[in-house]
């Protein structure tokens, strides 16, 4: 364990430094990051206050908490290792890893969770500033905030599982970027990124209830909302680790199996 | 004998490849049914390493060079055959057996690019679990050594080709591995790097006794530091011995370098002509009758100087290369 611990923290000082090279792109990205679920934002406003003041069970001050929060969830929770992947099996890099002592999930996560400790606080400082124009609703549910802190948690760690078990598809094919846009749609829809999961049709809901999107993003921001009762808090954790569970094995399964690929055609 | 630390027997490794023709009619019948052709890189390798070793490993560009080192280091799993290094099987990728050995890849980088080499090392100590008194002495070890003091606190996009590629290799050697395998390092590098390098990998080999098997199309690389040499070809092995040997077994010529002082003269009764210049006239004739010739030579001609030589390692490699077998 204790050698696990230098590893990530040498993995964090990697990342840090390495990003602070390049704090143009982060910005960028960022700035992504912000504009997509401002766009959701504005829109659902827009129709709300044209509805009259509300859309469903959501009022217009409740779709800026909900996209505000969603935001700063979204960021905490995504991974880029889709993309790098591919390029990790073509250009070899993936050659280094492999020689290592060390299953390279480990500097994926620590590489993930550095870059978002850099720039939490200034997400967190713009979600403050929209939130002076676009005025959310925000009710203070004690027991949803302590609940909040596993549930966003385990979406993390559920989300950078799958995502790193489908990043692994590189491993097979070099046409990565269709299984990759099939997967961003389902997530856009089923993970409540583009509204929320309550105004969509009961298929669509009962769909989102059962396949993982919507416990990788979605979830934790309903409940820190307070817009779930303490038993589907608990439900909805209780999926999340057995979705975790399948995660975990599933990856397993998926690494063994691609670097049996990867070992067979060249590395 | 000594167990060896490295053990091949009958490796091959067969890649499967998909091939077409070029032009859309082909591409579609290759929709349908896709035809695929087996390639043999390597073809039933067999040999030994001893501990401490410096060992050549030669051959012309897709000979399997490569493909055996990867093999060797556990990235590639073989079609067939055995091997084991220090007593591990490679592909198995145990941690104890990635943790002794090292495997640098002359074109591939795995140093960020970003920051400064001292901090890709510490991760590597992270990562290869290297205790502090030792990493320490082990960096001060390769720093001397390689001269990376001012180097070390670039960031590594701001190095120059050889200086980023000391860093890779003291990147490499941090965890002091036991068993070593080069795929070209001195590959681009200047006639000073290369040299630089091969002082050190001698220095490296010698202070920490470790086993060393590496490639090179730079055959200065492997005069220097191999006293042994594999040679493969087609994947297969055309020669394991001295490198002395190679030259004596490949090599039915010498050449003779006769200065005469213009190059007037016709010398075709002689041997071949390979060149003159400065009236020194450079011959090649069959090793048997090399005596003879310089009998005839010096009686017939008046010869400022006379020189006989085994043709250029260069020569020789090509040749056995071109020969494909003895």
């Amino acid at each position: 364990m204790n050698g696990l611990r230098d590893l990530y923290t040498q993995q964090f000082k990697t990342t840090f430094a390495s990003m602070l090279q390049y704090r143009a792109s982060l910005v960028i990205w960022m700035i992504g990051h912000v504009l997509e679920p401002l766009v959701y934002l504005v829109v659902w406003s827009t129709v709300s206050r044209a509805e009259g003041g509300s859309v469903g069970s959501f009022t217009t001050g409740d779709f800026a908490a909900y996209f505000l929060v969603m935001m700063l969830v979204n960021n905490v929770t995504y991974t880029w290792i889709m993309y790098e992947y591919e390029y990790r099996v073509r250009e070899g890099g993936l050659s280094f890893a492999l020689l290592r002592p060390v299953h390279p999930i480990h500097s994926d996560i620590a590489d993930n969770v550095s870059s978002k400790l850099i720039t939490l606080p200034f997400m967190l400082l713009i979600a403050v500033i929209l939130g002076l124009f676009f005025h959310p609703t925000l009710t203070v549910v004690p027991w949803a905030i302590a609940a909040f802190l596993p549930a966003v948690l385990l979406a993390f760690l559920l989300r950078f599982f799958l995502e790193w078990t489908l990043a692994l598809t590189a491993f097979w094919t070099t046409r990565v970027a269709a299984i990759n846009q099939t997967y961003f749609v389902m997530m856009l829809f089923l993970s409540g990124q583009m509204a929320p999961l309550s105004l969509f049709p009961l298929p669509v809901r009962t769909a989102a209830a059962i396949l993982p999107f919507r416990w990788m993003v979605s979830f934790p921001v309903e409940l820190l909302l307070g817009r779930l009762t303490p038993v589907e808090a608990l439900t909805g954790i209780l999926t999340q680790i057995v979705w975790l569970a399948i995660a975990s094995v599933l990856l397993r399964i998926v690494w063994r199996a691609g670097v049996k690929v990867y070992s067979a055609v060249g590395a | 004998m000594t167990t060896p630390v490295i053990h091949l027997q009958s490796l091959r490794k067969v890649y499967v490849v998909s091939e077409r023709e070029s032009g859309i009619v082909a591409a579609v019948q290759s929709l349908l049914h896709r035809q695929t052709e087996n390639i043999p890189a390597v073809d039933g390798i067999s040999f030994d390493l001893a501990p401490g070793e410096i060992v050549g490993f030669l051959g012309p560009n897709g000979a399997g060079k490569t493909t055996t080192l990867k093999m060797l280091s556990g990235l590639l799993h073989p079609t067939a055959g055995e091997g084991t290094v220090l007593g591990y099987t490679p592909w198995k990728r145990e941690k104890t057996f990635l943790r002794q050995i090292t495997l640098v890849m002359g074109q591939r980088n795995q140093l960020v690019w970003d920051i400064p080499a001292m901090d890709s090392f510490e991760l590597n100590r992270a990562i290869y679990r290297i205790p502090a008194p030792d990493y320490k002495r082990m960096l001060s070890d390769l720093t001397e050594l390689l001269e990376l003091g001012p180097l070390l606190r670039k960031p590594v996009r701001n190095l120059s080709l050889g200086e980023r590629m000391k860093c890779e290799i003291a990147a490499a050697l941090l965890h002091r591995p036991q068993v070593v395998f080069l795929d070209e390092p001195t590959i681009g590098l200047d006639v000073t790097m290369q040299r630089r390098i091969r002082t050190f990998l001698y220095e490296y080999n010698r202070r920490y006794g470790a086993t060393i098997l590496l490639t090179s199309h730079y055959m200065a690389d492997v005069e220097a530091l191999c006293r042994r040499v594999i040679v493969i070809h087609h994947g297969r092995l055309l020669f394991d011995g001295d490198l002395s040997d190679l030259v004596q077994q490949f090599t039915a010529h010498k050449t003779i370098v006769v200065q005469l002082g213009d190059c007037l003269a016709d010398l075709h009764s002689y041997g071949e002509v390979v060149s003159c210049s400065d009236g020194s006239f450079t011959l090649r004739v069959p090793k048997a009758q090399t005596a003879h010739v310089t009998e005839r030579l010096l009686a017939d001609l008046p010869v400022i100087d006379l020189l006989v030589e085994d043709p250029p390692i260069e020569e020789v490699i090509e040749r056995v290369f071109a020969q494909g077998s003895p």
